[in-house]
């Protein structure tokens, strides 16, 4: 119940007289009520939940938590034990 | 898809679990509060990942779960009229009432519409002016402000022809009545990431002054719910209590501005029943007096009830972290999502379900 998706706005509209929006997840097209998001515009991403959108996404912080996480990874593989390596 | 699949690396996951095992030096008992979380870790096998000292326990975040008996009887007796049409979110027409269920309601005429969104509600209402639609609005904060604007917009076009049978329940008061519990055995929360984006972390942060114990809040893929027990194990290993954002992406430290209004437009907070918990104070909401008219216990004079769980079923203890479902005797017997005994087995959020789907009944004895 508490699931929410991330998709990405492709176009604004206004339905009953509320703010809302055609949002792409993956392959599927919905219509996600905008009006928790006023700040949220084409081409953002935002978190969907029964219909309404609750958040954009913050792409920075996103980015930001991915790439040291990557970084984690990477360090791990370095330090992988050298057994193995070997085939 | 984007923010979906860089969260779901397995040489991440692998990564963080590793730094988790070096990071361990003795048991830890970290509770995940939402049931989103729960088959997240279950889906991943993440349990298995983890170092035998750090545990898992599943918390109450499933509000189909907790929605309590009697309001499940009720939407039943309702939808039982010939001139309502009764509106729920799909994962309830299998939880058992004491009786029946809406699934069986349905199968014998009763007129039940499944939707996705409480706004389908509306539009039914608007295009059925011969009906009464009720709309069984249950949920946790992350779907009381939907389940607000459904009211809100009914209201604002004076439909007088819909009506919301309210079950919302509150996380921060009952990770206050689990740390108060002299059962207790949770050091740490991963808070929900989702009810967090709704409602911001300042809840939070009490709970974290009030009982010393560190919270942070996560996201619901393997990467965030990984991240999120090593920020608890660093924190615990090194005796400290804080409260942590993991979900940064989504979660900012005052939430979702617009939403909170509506929700308090809306609602008002009240002592709200939880399945398996029993009532907790200050825990839920209910309809605020300008929204009388639209409250289905008012409107249909429906009774209060009060009636009892199946003996056998012991989803109180797993709602509270206090057992596995694997340590019921009728897991995967006697209870199966076919047949539940107890809701935890129905909903796509239920530990139950979780262990049942990711083949973890092979251990039920």
């Amino acid at each position: 119940m508490c699931l929410a998706i991330p998709g990405q706005i492709i176009e604004i509209q206004e339905i009953e007289g509320l703010r809302s929006a055609r949002v792409r997840f993956g392959g599927i097209v919905r219509q996600v009520c905008l009006d928790f998001v006023p700040e949220a515009g084409r081409g953002d991403y935002v978190m969907v939940h029964v219909g309404f959108a609750i958040s954009r996404v913050d792409s920075l912080e996103a980015e930001r938590t991915y790439n040291l996480l990557q970084e984690m990874g990477r360090i791990e593989e370095e330090f992988a034990p050298a057994g193995s390596e070997v085939p | 898809m984007k923010y979906l699949d860089e969260y779901r690396d397995e040489r991440v996951a692998r990564a963080l679990a590793a730094e988790i095992g070096q990071r361990t030096t003795q048991p830890w008992v970290l509770m995940e509060i939402c049931g989103g979380q729960t088959h997240t870790i279950m889906r991943y096998g993440i349990d298995e990942l983890l170092p035998p000292e750090v545990e898992l326990v599943h918390g109450p975040g499933c509000p189909v779960c907790v929605t309590p008996l009697e309001t499940i009887d009720k939407a039943i007796e309702l939808a039982a009229r010939p001139d309502v049409i009764l509106v729920s979110y799909g994962d309830m027409l299998r939880v058992p009432g004491s009786r029946s269920d809406l699934f069986r309601a349905k199968a014998q005429g009763a007129d039940v519409r499944i939707t996705y969104s409480p706004m389908e509600a509306v539009t039914i209402a608007r295009s059925r002016s011969d009906r009464k639609v009720v709309f069984l609005a249950i949920g946790f904060e992350t779907t009381a402000p939907a389940n607000a604007m459904a009211a809100w917009q009914a209201k604002r076009e004076g439909l007088t022809n819909f009506s919301l049978l309210v079950s919302h329940v509150l996380v921060p008061p009952a990770i206050r009545a689990l740390m108060a519990s002299a059962n207790n055995r949770v050091q740490g929360f991963i808070a929900p990431g989702h009810v967090c984006t709704v409602m911001g972390c300042s809840d939070y942060e009490s709970l974290v002054r009030d009982f010393r114990v560190p919270i942070v809040v996560g996201g619901f893929e393997p990467v965030d719910l990984l991240q999120s027990v090593l920020m608890l194990v660093k924190q615990l290993e090194a005796r400290e209590a804080k409260l942590e954002n993991q979900y940064v992406r989504s979660v900012s430290y005052q939430g979702n501005l617009p939403a909170q209004k509506i929700m308090t437009d809306v609602f008002e907070i009240a002592d709200q029943k939880w399945r398996g918990l029993g009532v907790i104070p200050k825990s839920g909401l209910r309809l605020c007096e300008e929204y009388a008219s639209y409250d289905a216990n008012r409107l249909f004079e429906l009774e209060e009830l009060s009636v009892d769980e199946p003996a056998e079923c012991i989803s109180a203890q797993v709602l509270q972290g206090l057992k596995k479902p694997t340590d019921c005797p009728a897991f995967g017997l006697r209870c199966t999502p076919e047949n539940p005994l107890g809701a935890p087995m129905v909903s796509s959020e239920g530990a139950c379900a979780a262990y049942y789907h990711y083949r973890r009944h092979s251990v039920a004895g």
